[in-house]
């Protein structure tokens, strides 16, 4: 019998609208290799087979009866940042213990509203806090992938499938959903995208409500879709992007079908490549990454140039102000009093500091700290406000370049998938995992990663396409060039499977 | 009027052992914004509901919740901002005022900082007779904290959420008030611009009208001293007195030779003193930056434009009208129009009538009348429309002062109209001198006596008047009873 998790999003729709077979076949295949592979890979936080199988009833009776949504019937892993009704949604921290918010969120609901299939709540760094989804209180996700050795054959290190979104990378790269939902504050969606041969796209900051997503910097925080294909990846956008009067960032503008424009290719496209991008010690195989993605786009009649994004240095210092600032006073609400864990102390002071102390992690403790130092009285001016005016520098390099080029195409990361502990124990290292994609947070860009080949040691590596503000049609016509001619990147072998 | 209005000339010293004193006061008033719904959900306003009961997920800081902006709340802002003839920023910020407490659910207060709303106005007062503008130095909005009950269960404190979130306009003033008389006249006029606009109800019972009171004192024509905040007095009797005791507190430690520190203070009516509540050193650091959930607030000057034209009349300008066109007395005209209602009510009376006397109806009588029962305007048991036909019953010589006030009293308890009441009742003014001309012949002839005595002492007269307004009911219009008895006594 056919794998039906192997499918891409796009395939399976295909199958459900021919009937090749139902909804609830495919959702129990998914339910299977969830229960197989989940104890190796955690890349779920909370499996909801029952309330996926329920979906999909609706949904095989909506197809049989001819009326059948978007993404009916299609079943799909959702970020535990998202708030989901009457499900537990933990942004994968301690301090959220068992939270059942009487609400879905905006995206979740566009989703569910298209048929979509939930097939459970899936892991992240604890509120989207890390590279690596190594700071979720529910453990480590485990990629998929692992490391080619010298022998050829595969290491049994496990490497990390990025962060946050490193449960939606996972589950993609390991078929345990057709898609799921993400986030991307300063990489969440296209680091752990490049690292797991996954697409990722962060849409223009305010293309999707951020309404009933855990807040974790408010004017940076962007929902996206990780998915297996750029056609998958536009067929997720478009069902969850929408203006939602709940969230008044968001912006009031059609959603193009971005499906349609996929396959208009790149003629006469003109991309710029910025110099500021070929860092000190870039390795020759992302150099190279870059080249071929270069010659690709160049193949397919796009122009090349060469622009100059003079601020870039500075996008990375000054988004790790910028975001805890935001932080700080975003995870004030995580305080005992009305939902979550609370710690009992012996006066209100204690009980503030015992729950927080108790519930959040060390990596969210420490933004919480940096965040609220850079906002004190006589500490403002000096981090905060000047960040600001560098994120305002950022936004006008592309404003500028927008003059001369079309889409910017640059490597997403600055190396390949890294085992656990490697860079865990020293956070300037995590942090510079987001070198190239912070800028596109900053200025509120979008920005898509998109498999483009694989490093030495055999794992992914990613090309990253930047657009104009709400130009994301751009980036799925040119990804759809790139993914044509690198080709698609399937985990090579399925060691976690049970059995 | 605005010419006559100056700076406060510092005439309000406060004697002390080395000499007299200067009390420097500035206010922070908090007004509740009037609306039904909050400043950013959708929750009631409504006061006194079951506790929690008006909490949206938004005002309860459920995680992924966002503000959004209510439109009415703004137009409010801007409608009050006009009222104080205050300059208006067509972009404003919103920021966050980071602090942790249980009645504050997001751990922050969404404010405006350093882009208010509403910046520099300007608020005419009168204490104590002395004309004196007091300058406004901004107006922003801000969220309200739930409310904390700590008597209702031994070992716990309960939160009451259904403040959360409503709209208060901080609306302060610059130090530009010199005694405590200054600061009451203040907070009334403010009080009385809000309610006139219908952006805050004022009702200081249920704090949607409280003042923060920063006091200073300083020996004439020095620099200003170091001041402390008294926080939340939420009346104008306690914000006089608070003045008062701080200012004496203040005097009291800067000629022992010690210095003020600046600290929040509270204010302790039952004992009549002001105590600590934190020092400058345990303030807050409230970390204030730009709250990223909301864009800049932003609306065009049509729009204010549009607004201001559908302003009522404001009571300074109501004032002026009054004295321009019914010809009243300024403190009159001020009593008046302290309560648009009671303008209104006056308007209503005064209307094609004798201004002045429907003002002396209407301040002396229908206002000691409610005032006796402790009754509002609104619910007065009579009618403009009634107190008017007692006017007219009166300026036409149909009833005189005396019976005047007699029907008052009828109309006040039994209701009807007026002009019946006088017919059925036969209150009617006799002028018919004929009928006069009897009764005073009558008294005459039933009191030679007294007539002998009259001759001799003219201001006998009078005992001649009572008898005959007595015999005649008090119906007989006694300018005709004068002139009648003077000509048969021969005066």
């Amino acid at each position: 019998m056919t794998d039906l998790t192997k499918f891409s999003l796009a395939e399976a729709r295909d199958g459900l609208a021919k009937k090749s077979f139902s909804a609830r076949e495919l959702t129990d295949a998914f339910i299977t290799a969830i229960e197989a592979s989940n104890g190796a890979l955690n890349a779920y936080v909370l499996p909801t087979p029952e309330h996926a199988r329920a979906q999909a009833a609706e949904s095989d009776k909506r197809i049989a009866a001819g009326t059948a949504r978007a993404l009916e019937g299609l079943p799909l892993g959702n970020k535990d940042l998202f708030a989901t009704k009457g499900i537990r949604t933990t942004a994968c921290s301690k301090i959220l213990d068992d939270f059942k918010p009487p609400y879905e969120s905006t995206v979740g609901q566009n989703l569910w509203d298209a048929g979509a299939v939930m097939l459970g709540k899936l892991n992240n760094d604890e509120f989207a806090m890390g590279s690596s989804n190594e700071t979720s209180a529910f453990g480590n996700v485990v990629s998929p992938w692992r490391r080619l050795g010298r022998d050829g054959k595969r290491s049994t290190d496990k490497l990390v499938p990025g962060g946050s979104s490193g449960g939606s990378s996972a589950a993609v790269s390991a078929n345990l959903c057709l898609a799921a939902t993400a986030t991307d504050t300063g990489g969440s969606i296209r680091q752990p995208a490049a690292l797991t041969g996954t697409v990722g796209i962060k849409p223009t900051y305010g293309r999707c409500s951020r309404w009933g997503i855990v807040a974790f910097a408010s004017s940076l925080d962007q929902a996206g879709p990780i998915t297996k294909t750029v056609r998958d990846a536009a067929i997720m956008l478009k069902a969850m992007a929408s203006h939602d009067p709940k969230d008044t960032t968001s912006v009031d503008a059609p959603v193009p079908d971005y499906e349609a424009a996929l396959g208009k290719g790149v003629k006469g496209l003109r991309v710029g490549i910025p110099k500021e991008y070929r860092v000190d010690g870039m390795s020759a195989e992302i150099q190279k990454l870059w080249d071929d993605g270069i010659a690709w786009l160049k193949a397919a009649g796009a122009t090349i140039h060469d622009i100059s994004l003079p601020h870039t240095k500075y996008a990375l210092p000054a988004y790790y102000i910028v975001a805890p600032a935001e932080a700080s006073s975003n995870l004030a609400r995580y305080d005992g009093m009305r939902y979550g864990m609370r710690v009992t102390g012996s006066n209100l002071t204690d009980t503030y500091e015992l729950t927080r102390a108790a519930g959040f992690g060390r990596e969210v403790r420490r933004r919480i700290l940096i965040g609220t130092y850079v906002l004190s009285a006589g500490y403002y001016d000096a981090y905060y406000l000047k960040a600001q005016k560098v994120r305002t520098l950022i936004k006008r390099d592309f404003d500028e370049a927008w003059n001369f080029v079309d889409v910017v195409l640059t490597p997403t990361t600055p190396s390949p998938a890294f085992a656990f502990g490697e860079k865990s124990g020293d956070p300037l290292a995590m942090y510079l995992e987001d070198i190239f994609t912070v800028t596109v947070n900053m200025a509120g860009l979008p920005g898509m990663s998109v498999p483009a080949g694989l490093s030495s040691q055999g794992t992914p590596l990613g090309l990253q396409l930047i657009g104009k503000p709400f130009d994301e049609t751009t980036l799925f016509q040119t990804a759809q060039v790139i993914e044509d001619a690198a080709g698609r990147f399937p985990v090579p072998d399925r060691w976690w499977m049970k059995g | 009027m605005t010419s006559a209005a100056t700076k406060s000339k510092a005439s309000h010293l406060i004697p002390g052992a080395t000499g007299d004193w200067e009390v420097v006061i500035g206010l922070e008033v908090h007004a509740q914004v009037a609306s039904n719904a909050k400043l950013f959900s959708g929750s009631s306003t409504a006061f006194g509901a079951e506790p929690n009961s008006h909490v949206s997920l938004v005002d309860a800081a459920m995680p992924g919740m966002l503000p959004v902006i209510n439109k009415e709340c703004v137009a409010q802002a801007i409608r009050t901002g006009l009222g104080l003839k205050s300059q208006i920023n067509l972009r404003s910020i919103f920021d966050r005022k980071n602090y942790f407490y249980p009645d504050l659910p997001q751990g922050y207060q969404i404010s405006q900082f350093k882009h208010p709303i509403v910046g520099e106005g300007e608020i005419e007062i009168d204490a104590d007779g002395e004309a004196l503008m007091v300058g406004v130095e901004r107006l922003h909005l801000e969220q309200d904290a739930g409310k904390s009950l700590h008597d209702q269960h031994p070992d716990y404190s309960y939160v009451d959420l259904n403040r959360s979130g409503v709209a208060l306009m901080e609306i302060v003033s610059k130090p530009d008030m010199r005694s405590s008389k200054q600061a009451q006249a203040y907070v009334t006029k403010l009080r009385t611009i809000l309610r006139y606009l219908g952006t805050c109800d004022g009702d200081m019972e249920k704090g949607n009208l409280r003042a923060d009171v920063n006091v200073s004192v300083r020996k004439p024509g020095s620099p200003l001293g170091t001041r402390c905040e008294i926080k939340n007095v939420n009346s104008i009797r306690f914000i006089g007195q608070a003045i008062e005791v701080e200012a004496r507190r203040q005097i009291d430690i800067l000629e022992a030779g010690g210095k003020i520190d600046q600290e929040t203070r509270l204010y302790d009516s039952a004992r009549g003193e002001t105590r600590s509540m934190r020092s400058k050193e345990e303030a807050h650091d409230y970390r204030y930056f730009p709250d990223p959930d909301l864009l800049p607030l932003e609306f065009s000057q049509n729009y204010v434009d549009q607004l201001k034209a559908s302003l009522p009349e404001l009571p300074d300008e109501k004032r002026a009208r009054f004295v321009k066109d019914y010809g009243l007395s300024t403190y009159d005209a001020a009593v008046l129009v302290a309560e648009r209602t009671s303008a209104d009510y006056f308007e209503a009376v005064a209307k094609g009538r004798d201004g002045k006397l429907a003002a002396n109806w209407v301040n002396n009588e229908l206002f000691g009348r409610l005032n006796k029962q402790d009754l509002d305007i609104a619910d007065s048991p009579m009618s403009a429309a009634q107190l008017g036909a007692i006017v007219d019953l009166i300026a036409s010589n149909a009833i005189s002062g005396k019976i005047a006030k007699d029907l008052f009293e009828i109309v006040w308890s039994e209701g009807g109209d007026p002009a019946q009441i006088v017919e059925t009742r036969g209150m009617k003014q006799v002028t018919d001198t004929g009928a006069i001309e009897k009764a005073v012949d009558d008294i005459i002839a039933a009191n030679p006596d007294k007539v002998e005595q009259a001759k001799a002492k003219p201001s006998m007269l009078g005992w001649f008047v009572g008898q005959v307004m007595k015999s005649t009911g008090g119906k007989a219009n006694p300018a005709v009873v004068n002139d009648v008895l003077r000509a048969k006594l021969g005066l």
